[in-house]
């Protein structure tokens, strides 16, 4: 459920052993192995609006199918596959599991490269451009329809317009996100703060943050990144929620050189070096902040909800330490999310099939990744406010199943539930401009004497570049 | 296999396969086998080895090259591949970070050369020089190449983290500022080479220390005859004994630290404070990894390559001298 920026930062080690490698492996297969165009259906109609003829035999693969390592989510899907089967039997769901994220940034792009993606394939709402520039998935459209996924109608239009280019569909969502901010319920208590009110915005952040600081042994009130491209895409978040945008209206020029700019850059300063709430260690990369708020050192940080679910499963951390507000200024919330796209050159019904098994799976209130009882019955976490892409009665149905099999204290997230705040996509070429403001975040978080306009002003240049080079 | 009638292989026998040569029989169907027909038929086994060999550099090395070469001038839009000319070195060269990442680079270039070539150098000297347990301390100056690099980058990260790191410990007992080590600009770079050269210098060191051990000891009893002391030994023995060889490792350290790229990634995330970090090979990473952006990947490597290539030139001129 995390975007492009999170990958390095995760599997670090691997990826720079795999950059050396893929570099050559993606180099030599670029040539290789076309797409994948067998039709191995009998009887199949090409017709897109046509339904799945039930006799057509298909074979699907399929990404991120859990790993062995995960029993219940893996056993979850197992079942899903026999009851899919029960209605589609001559469907063959082929799913291919990988240990760790399901799309890492080297594997990903190199598959990309070398046309071996699963038909049925996963991947970023930031990863549109990229698959489309590299022929990699089938325009849908046609075959998306209120009768093949009903409850199209009620998926947020936001979030699919992410999957759209030039009005033409080419992608599923599975989940998505929208940030807010992350506390620690033990360290605010400590520190006097109401963990039910977190702060919504800067000012009240800050003074939190000095309180959460104020406990000492190494606490630290806020923390942000500042490696690998988060850090621009955390300021681009924090730019968002006080109602400003890192590019200019017509997309063409950086826009964050400006008072807002300054002035978020000017509080991160004071933050870190007048107040020394945000603790020593800066360059954060996705993974760091989790760890120390897991082991109680951190206060608050800008989050999405599954970061609480990484640092519970992995990190062996508690739901109920957990709480999350609105994003401070509350203008807007950058979001974003995964989905799986469907290869180009796959038979109408391979189409067809993908579709029925990603909206039985992904997308039907009440079944698959939405049958809470059985995923409060496996021991998986049920209340989690996200992934939340449905409106309307879709909506209003989950929310119900949800709170009726929550497994963890869903009060803790009311600040943020009962407060939603208009998602905000990401910039084009999002990549290469959070690497330039990464800059920006790590110059004022480790370099006391730091200059706002200076740090702006270079990035601006560069992203200036980025932009003409489109 | 070489023709019945030879009885070793012909490169063995130069003496034979002249004098057969000189014979030139006619072939059964009347024609003589042309020269390198026959060179062929006679070195077939060593035509084998070569062809397996040939395949796999082909396939592995070559082939890769080519296709990188190629890749710089091409661009994937929606799609379609097409020949982009000189627009991946364009954006390239107009990139900020470009210039960035070469000054950054060639930083580090210098002061792994400062430091890298100078303290492995110093090491063998002393190592050399030594009477008692000198095999268990060359063992525990290669330590550190035995160690995979992402458990020495741990290390470092925590030694130089400005809270609890060991560094930072020392330096307070010694009543020295702190620092903020991989954390402000003006010490990043260095505290990367410093992890950098304390993870590589065993192999260099195990290198001087050969060399230094194949100088004639009558070299410094003669020195030491004529009266010089230890830093004038060291001026005019051991080092122009040892010349060559130091100025291959310092080729083939230049070539290895233009290269850097899992020291500044690992320790700093890659780009560093304010982008103090970046270097040429995490650029590349950047383009094609994070930014899928593969045609301006290509080109700086190619850019990087063509610049490594007049390196390694004066690298095989050496060694050539070397063999001498």
């Amino acid at each position: 459920m995390r975007s492009s920026w999170f990958r390095p930062a995760r599997r670090a080690s691997a990826a720079t052993l795999v950059s050396v490698m893929a570099l050559a492996v993606l180099t030599a297969c670029g040539t290789s192995s076309s797409a994948d165009n067998d039709n191995d259906a009998a009887g199949g109609s090409s017709d897109p609006t046509a339904p799945l003829d039930p006799k057509a035999k298909v074979t699907l693969t399929i990404d991120c199918m859990p790993p062995a390592a995960k029993k219940a989510e893996l056993k979850e899907w197992k079942e899903d596959v026999a009851a899919f089967n029960k209605k589609y039997p001559n469907v063959t769901i082929d799913g291919k599991s990988t240990p760790g994220q399901c799309e890492e940034p080297a594997r990903f792009t190199a598959a990309l490269k070398a046309k071996s993606q699963p038909d049925v394939f996963y991947t970023y709402f930031t990863d549109l451009q990229q698959v489309l520039d590299n022929d990699g998935a089938a325009d849908i459209s046609a075959y998306v329809t209120d009768k093949t996924v009903p409850a199209l109608n009620d998926i947020d239009p936001n979030v699919l317009n992410v999957l759209k280019k030039d009005g033409k569909l080419y992608g599923l969502p599975t989940s998505n996100y929208t940030m807010g901010l992350l506390i620690n319920r033990k360290l605010f208590t400590q520190a006097g703060l109401d963990p039910n009110k977190p702060p919504t915005t800067w000012e009240d952040v800050r003074t939190a943050a000095k309180a959460i600081a104020g406990l000492g042994k190494g606490i630290a009130g806020y923390g942000d990144y500042s490696a690998q491209n988060t850090g621009g895409w955390h300021f681009t978040a924090t730019m968002y929620g006080l109602g400003g945008d890192v590019i200019s209206a017509d997309g063409t020029k950086a826009g964050f050189n400006s008072d807002l700019g300054k002035q978020i850059v000017q509080n991160l300063h004071d933050m870190r070096w007048t107040d020394n709430s945000m603790g020593q260690t800066q360059l954060l990369k996705w993974g760091d902040l989790q760890k120390q708020m897991a082991t109680d050192k951190l206060g608050m940080f800008l989050a999405a909800p599954d970061d609480i679910t990484y640092m519970v499963q992995q990190l062996g951390a508690d739901y109920a330490n957990f709480g999350m507000g609105p994003i401070p200024g509350g203008k807007a919330t950058l979001f974003g999310g995964n989905d799986y796209m469907i290869k180009k050159g796959s038979s109408p019904d391979k189409i067809k099939a993908a579709i029925a098994w990603l909206n039985f799976k992904t997308l039907s209130v009440g079944k698959g990744q939405f049958e809470y009882a059985r995923s409060k019955a496996d021991g998986l976490p049920v209340g989690l406010p996200q992934p939340a892409f449905f409106i309307g009665a879709s909506k209003t149905k989950d929310d119900q199943l949800k709170t009726e099999s929550a497994t963890m204290p869903v009060e803790n997230f009311r600040a943020f539930m009962d407060n939603p705040i208009p998602g905000k996509a990401e910039p084009p070429k999002a990549q290469e401009i959070y690497k330039v403001l990464d800059n920006v975040m790590s110059g004022v978080l480790t370099n006391k004497n730091a200059d706002p306009a200076k740090l702006l002003s270079t990035a601006e240049t560069q992203v200036n570049q980025v932009l003409a080079n489109q | 296999m070489s023709a019945p009638s030879a009885p070793t292989l012909p490169t063995s026998t130069p003496a034979k396969s002249r004098s057969r040569r000189t014979v030139r029989r006619p072939a059964p169907d009347g024609r003589r086998p042309g020269r390198a027909g026959r060179a062929l038929r006679r070195n077939l086994t060593a035509h084998g080895f070569l062809i397996g060999a040939v395949l796999c550099f082909g396939f592995f090395s070559w082939y890769p090259m080519v296709r990188e070469v190629l890749l710089a001038f091409q661009k994937t839009e929606d799609g379609a591949t097409t020949w982009a000319g000189w627009s991946n070195l364009n954006y390239v060269f107009h990139d900020p970070a470009f210039w960035q990442a070469w000054r950054n680079t060639l930083l580090f270039t210098a002061l792994a050369l400062l430091l890298g070539f100078a303290v492995p150098f110093v090491i063998a000297l002393l190592l050399n020089e030594l009477r008692h347990a000198r095999g268990y301390l060359r063992l525990l100056v290669y330590l550190p190449v035995m160690l995979p690099p992402v458990a020495s980058v741990l290390l470092f990260k925590n030694f130089y983290n400005p809270e609890y790191g060991l560094f930072n410990r020392i330096f307070e007992v010694l009543h020295l500022p702190q620092q903020q080590w991989l954390q402000s600009t003006s010490t990043s770079m260095l505290s990367v080479v410093i992890a950098a050269t304390w993870m590589n210098m065993g192999g260099a060191t195990l290198i001087y220390l050969a060399a230094l051990q194949g100088i004639p000891g009558e070299l410094y009893e003669a020195a030491e005859l004529d009266g010089a002391g230890l830093l004038r030994k060291i001026w005019h023995v051991t080092i122009p004994q040892t010349r060559l060889i130091l100025s291959l490792m310092l080729l083939m350290q230049i070539i290895a630290t233009m290269q850097v790229f899992t020291e500044p990634f690992l320790l700093t995330g890659g780009a560093g404070p304010e982008g103090s970090t970046t270097t040429v090979v995490y650029l590349i990473y950047q383009y094609a990894f994070n930014f899928g952006n593969y045609g301006s990947a290509a080109a700086l490597g190619l850019v990087l390559l063509v610049l490594l290539a007049v390196f390694s030139a004066g690298y095989v001129r050496l060694s050539r001298a070397t063999d001498e």
